[in-house]
């Protein structure tokens, strides 16, 4: 890709991100291109991070195990739905991924939740996303039982229309109230931790990013 | 609902026919809980709703037929409801202010009606229709009531075998299970109010007895009345203490605490003063918070006595259980404590061998009589059941009221241990043994609440879930009530605290953040803040101060304020170096220019500041740590903490520097700092604690006279005078009084008080405040009347009257404060006459009788003005019988202030000759020489003017030679203080008149001495020196001539 080109597209992406400047962008552009590999560019063909590659990067980067929530996590990072994250896809992911208000993120993580993306988060969702969130106990008869008390008491705290199931409305009113609900069903923003090596690493001096 | 309405509601004494209920909390609660029933009915049970009553009830309404709508036939008098029975007659029927009503759903729909008036509509209801269940069931169902048996009703229904009575069965059960329902909630209210009564207290005092005596094992030395008399009614008090609730007062000597004099009442046990050393008289004061019955009281005096009891714990629960439930089996219970006896009186091993019998094998108890054999296993059972019976249940209806009666209690029980700990903390070496209030498990588990299962279910969670489950976990337990003492135990008994504080040493920061939040809240419990700190958790804590995260810092800062309330804890704080961490955190609030976000990991530095200080708050109460904060750098970061306007972050600050201004350092530092002048400008402040603790900071700086100085200069005053006449806050009172006492030490500090009109304020409040507000007024008075124009004003303003009827107090600090006030109101003699028309004089007199050394000093202080401005004061001290050979036998003190004192008593006495004879014929030749050698200038130069007053008295100075008083009064003319030197030469001139007391003056070496003063500028001890010089020459003189002719 020429200098020029790059520019340009730094250029329009800066305009249309508020969270990130200028120098951010092309950091993070840069690292979009070394991740992608400079050799995939053909006419035609949109360049991009395909499912498999985007889950190592969450892993590997953000520290995120559970595969669902990674699947929906690149759903959320996958506008188009095209089955790959491309720059512009990118950079808007990172910017609420690393310094999006609550306001943004709530609506990210209610989109990731809601599985079949029916705007509810029903208890069938919630039993699938908790379901590995209990240390098994051999002696218990059902072992999902547990499983199913945890949605209940979930829904107890953030069903505040009593419907069996949570909109937007409930999910964001819960999360209001108490801040340590936005990832009520699993990880899937960055831990403030490695948010901030990635950020160190990243906007420091992106010439030394190469090897990742 | 029938037996309940009877039994429990409280009918006025009107009498059955026309009675109205009483507007009690019980009766209130009754009619809510009928409300509540009605209003469900037509929802829970619309088959039954529509049962007719066999009679209507009728009431006088107050309800409008405007108000009915749909459903109803309405005219302007008149509704008729649409509803209408068999025979045709409306359900509803209302003719203003007639109402007759004829089914449940019409009752419902009326109380929906009636909106804000139905605790009216059903109070009219219930008090027009007497018995509701003769009406709407018919009579015989009434009557059949009464032997209470359900069946019988059932028999009856299906002997009808009418259609319409199965529902009428319903009705019936139903209304059974609500008259079931009221009785045991009334229960539940009666219950709070039980009280002490003597036989309950024989019983606990009896059964305690038996387990008294020497040894490791029992769990008091020994427990007495202290007397022997039993009035008819079961009260040992005298019968003039009976009146005021009082039944017995006890001697108690627990292993580890001294012996304690207890009063039992009828409100409660506690302690009091005592028994006084003299005439053996009890004390009747109270001492101590009132707690609900001995052993209560005693498992929070005496560490060794919860330790042994709990020990004993099962036995002493099933006698007393035996003992309530089995009274009239008393031959029975005699071969039971006959058998004890026989046990305490055999060797300790066995002892100790039954006592674990008691506990654990009940079976191989043979030798146990049967009686206490049957209740124990009668109590394990009804344990299981109750455990089984709330198992089932819990959610149930009749469960609901259990935990909305319950807080109330636990509530004061808790505010009891606060205080108990308040006063622990009061002290703050950390030498000494922390003493821990015993520890409450929970009773049995007779009566676990449903939020215990649930927590347990949570806490459950919480051990075995990864961090998502965790997370909803924790927001779940935070969503109980976490102020609840039930919640709060429940979370620890379950081996919650362990798990909280475990988590905090995980990586999760959102696991950390939930568990403070939750360990914040239940830290307000002071058991929870012991079990915290023995699980190890404030290390943790302390580390967290260094986390990146601003609000997990906070939290960690304010857990931290609240688990640190008692010696251990200040402790751990300090040593794992939380002291520089919090002082650190303090460091924070300056940018001001931030961002307000409120994600999950930031917050405002202000708020971590604020965190920050009120832990050092909490930790401020021990001396080590306040050493540890100043040499951490927390004075300059207080004093500039303490520019910002927030309430809320000055509190913690200003609360901070109160605690530290005990220190010497501090005060210097605060002066330093500048810290004077924001104090003062905060007393301008709106909030009411702020200005107390502003006020209380300024009390205890302002012992140093620059700072007194500095609040004047900075304006201070003004407010402090203005804040007087808000008398609403006692604690901001005391401290504004306190201020204004310590200022008023300075002369034109009293000068500004006098023109703000404080000193007429500060006479108002003489009468009806709290101790502590009082000492700190009559200690400003005290100051105040130093001077003339303010000793008028007191007069003026009827001060004398409401200070002298202080003297008779018992409060040491009041006494010390109210006596020089007094004392310096003396000094007048206008003012001496009204105290002494008030007999004042005669109760300064009494309190030289005092114990504290302070009272007493004071008060011998005081007397001397009163003796010199009394008219005819000869007079007046020879009427206190048996007074002046009390105030000479002082002279054998070992308190120098108060040898000093009564050595200027003594002087003003010694004014009237007959009085003098008094004294020296009690012997106050001998005492006041035996103190002549000591090396304190003020008990030199008050005992030199009592000598010298004294040797005017016959062969008073002969006397004096003899008991070797000459040589040591040479040698104060060797002290530095002018006034020793004025004293001592008059003593000396006044000895010098007797020849052998010459001899020793001149053999010590006197007459160099006393001729340098005679060079001295002050006239008195020019004329005394040389007197006494040329006594000893013309001796010599004399001498020589005896010789030479």
């Amino acid at each position: 890709m020429n200098r020029k080109k790059l520019q340009k597209l730094t250029d329009t992406l800066t305009k249309n991100c508020k969270h990130f400047n200028k120098f951010e962008v092309k950091c993070l552009i840069n690292l979009f291109y070394n991740l992608v590999g400079e050799g995939t560019e053909r006419q035609g063909v949109v360049l991009g991070l395909d499912r498999n590659a985007f889950r190592n990067i969450l892993h590997v980067t953000f520290g995120m195990t559970d595969d669902m929530i990674m699947d929906r996590v690149f759903r959320g990072f996958d506008k188009d739905n095209d089955g790959c994250v491309n720059v512009s896809e990118w950079i808007y992911g990172l910017s609420l991924f690393l310094r999006g208000t609550l306001e943004e993120k709530m609506k990210y993580c209610f989109e990731v939740f809601d599985l079949n993306g029916d705007g509810f988060i029903s208890k069938e969702e919630m039993f699938h996303m908790l379901k590995n969130s209990l240390l098994k106990q051999p002696s218990e008869e059902d072992p999902d039982e547990g499983i199913k008390d945890l949605v209940e008491i979930t829904l107890k705290k953030m069903d505040h229309d009593h419907d069996g199931k949570l909109s937007f409305a409930d999910y964001e009113q819960a999360v209001r109230e108490e801040t340590l609900l936005l990832e009520a069903f699993g990880p899937c923003l960055p831990d403030p931790k490695s948010q901030m090596e990635f950020e160190a690493q990243v906007f420091k001096d992106p010439n030394e990013f190469n090897d990742m | 609902m029938g037996v309940a309405l009877t039994r429990s509601a409280q009918w006025t004494a009107a009498g059955r026919g026309t009675g109205t209920l009483e507007t009690t909390p019980l009766n209130e609660a009754i009619l809510k809980e009928i409300i509540v029933f009605v209003e469900s009915f037509i929802y829970k049970h619309p088959q039954e709703a529509k049962y007719v009553f066999v009679d209507p009830l009728e009431w006088k309404t107050g309800l409008n037929p405007s108000a009915f709508e749909s459903g109803y036939a309405v005219s302007e008098t008149r509704v008729k409801s649409e509803e209408v029975d068999k025979n045709g007659r409306p359900l509803l029927f209302l003719s203003v202010p007639q109402i007759e009503v004829r089914s449940f759903g019409q009752l419902s729909r009326l109380l929906f009606i009636a909106g804000n008036t139905k605790l009216r509509e059903a109070q009219a209801c219930i008090e027009a229709n007497r018995n509701p269940i003769a009406k709407i069931l018919g009579l015989d169902y009434d009557t059949m009531k009464e032997d209470s048996s359900t069946l019988n009703i059932l028999d009856k229904i299906i002997k009808d075998g009418d259609p319409e009575s199965e529902i009428k069965m319903k009705v019936a059960m139903l209304l059974k299970q609500l008259d079931l329902h009221l009785l045991n909630h009334s229960l539940k209210h009666i219950s709070l109010e039980i009280r002490l009564n003597p036989a309950t207290l024989k019983n606990d005092i009896e059964l305690l007895k038996r387990f008294s005596g020497k040894g490791e094992e029992t769990v008091l030395e020994s427990i007495d009345y202290t007397s022997d008399y039993e009035f008819s009614n079961g009260c040992r008090a005298p019968p003039w203490r009976q009146i005021h609730g009082e039944i017995c007062y006890v001697l108690v000597k627990p292993h580890d605490v001294e012996t304690l004099c207890v009063t039992c009442s009828s409100e409660g046990v506690f302690l009091n003063g005592g028994k006084t050393d003299d005439e053996g008289e009890i004390n009747y004061e109270r001492k101590g918070a009132v707690y609900k019955d001995l052993v209560t009281f005693l498992r929070e005096k005496s560490a060794k006595f919860s330790e042994n009891m709990s020990k004993q714990a099962i036995t002493f629960k099933e006698e007393q259980q035996q003992q309530k439930d089995q009274p009239n089996e008393e031959p029975k219970k005699d071969e039971a404590v006959a058998f004890h006896k026989a046990v305490t009186g055999s060797d300790r091993s066995t002892l100790e061998k039954n006592q674990i019998n008691f506990g654990k094998n009940q079976m191989t108890k043979r030798l146990e009589p049967s009686l206490n054999w049957k209740a124990t296993v009668d109590f394990k059972e009804r344990r299981n059941l109750v455990r089984d019976t709330q198992e089932e249940k819990h959610g149930g209806r009749l469960e609901k009221s259990r935990p909305s009666v319950s807080p109330g209690k636990a509530q004061l029980v808790r505010k009891s241990i606060d205080k108990i700990e308040e006063i622990v903390s009061e002290s703050s070496s950390e030498s000494e043994e922390d003493e821990e209030p015993p520890d409450h498990r929970q009773e049995a588990n007779a009566d676990l609440p449903s939020e215990y299962w649930q927590i347990q279910k949570l806490v459950k969670y919480l051990k075995g879930g990864n961090q998502t489950a965790t997370v909803i976990a924790l927001c779940s337990m935070k969503d109980f009530n976490l102020a609840q003492e039930t919640c709060q135990l429940a979370i620890r008994d379950v081996g919650g605290l362990e798990v909280l504080i475990n988590l905090l040493d995980t990586d999760e920061v959102k696991c950390k953040i939930g568990s403070l939040k939750i360990l914040k809240e239940i830290s307000h419990n002071p058991q929870i803040r012991r079990n915290i700190v023995d699980l190890g958790g404030l290390p943790i804590m302390v580390n967290i101060l260094d986390s990146p995260y601003k609000s997990l810092k906070c939290l960690a800062a304010e857990t931290i304020a609240n688990v640190a309330k008692f010696r251990r804890a200040w402790r751990a704080v300090r040593c794992h170096g939380g002291i520089t961490k919090l002082v650190a955190l303090l460091d924070c609030g300056q940018n001001s220019t931030e961002p307000a976000q409120s994600s999950l990991y930031e917050t405002r530095d202000v708020e971590v500041a604020r965190c920050g200080a009120l832990a050092l708050w909490s930790c401020s109460k021990s001396y080590a740590n306040k050493e540890a904060i100043r040499k951490a750098g927390g004075i300059p970061l207080l004093a500039r903490l303490l520019k910002t306007s927030h309430e809320n972050m000055l509190i913690p600050v200003v609360g901070t520097l109160q605690e530290c201004a005990s220190e010497e350092s501090y005060r210097a530092a605060i002066k330093a700092e500048r810290i004077i002048e924001n104090l003062v400008k905060n007393l301008n402040s709106e909030n009411e604690q702020l200005q107390e603790h502003c006020a209380m900071a300024i009390y205890q700086c302002a012992e140093d006279e620059e700072t007194r100085d500095l609040v004047r200069l900075h304006g201070g005053l003004k407010p402090l005078a203005s804040l007087l006449n808000n008398t609403d806050n006692k604690e901001r009172l005391a401290a504004v009084t306190g201020a204004i006492w310590k200022c008023s030490i300075s002369k034109e500090n009293v000068t500004k008080f006098r023109e703000y009109k404080a000193i007429e304020t500060l006479v108002g409040l003489l009468t009806d405040q709290p101790e502590e507000v009082l000492v700190n007024v009559v200690g400003a008075l005290g100051e105040c009347c130093q001077e003339y124009e303010n000793r008028v004003i007191v007069r003026k303003c009827g001060g004398i009257q409401p200070l002298v009827n202080l003297l008779v107090g018992i409060n040491q600090a009041l006494l010390v404060n109210v006596t020089k006030a007094v004392g310096a109101c003396a000094v007048e003699p206008e003012s001496m006459m009204i105290i002494d028309r008030l007999d004042g004089v005669r109760l300064l007199w009494s309190l030289l009788k005092n114990p504290h050394p302070d009272v007493k000093a004071s008060a011998a202080w005081a007397l001397c003005p009163c003796i010199q401005n009394a008219k005819d004061a000869g007079e007046m001290v020879r009427s206190f019988v048996g007074g002046l050979e009390l105030v000479v036998n002082l002279l054998k003190s070992d308190n120098k202030e108060v040898l000093a004192g009564v050595c200027a008593t003594i002087t003003n006495i010694a004014k009237d000759q007959e009085n003098l004879a008094v004294i020296t014929d009690h012997g106050v030749v001998p005492l006041l020489s035996k103190l002549a050698n000591t090396n304190n200038d003020k008990l030199r130069r008050h005992l030199a003017e009592a000598v010298s007053r004294c040797c005017m008295w016959g062969r008073n100075r002969v006397a004096f030679g003899e008991h070797k008083a000459v040589a040591p009064l040479v040698r104060y003319l060797k002290s530095n203080d002018t006034n020793v030197h004025r004293a001592t030469a008059q003593a000396l001139y006044q000895l010098s008149e007797d020849a052998d007391n010459c001899i020793t003056m001149h053999e010590n070496g006197a007459v160099k001495l006393l001729l340098d003063m005679v060079g001295s500028p002050d006239q008195e001890l020019q004329e005394a020196a040389a007197g006494c010089i040329s006594n000893i020459r013309r001796l010599a003189l004399a001498t020589e001539k005896a010789r030479y002719t």
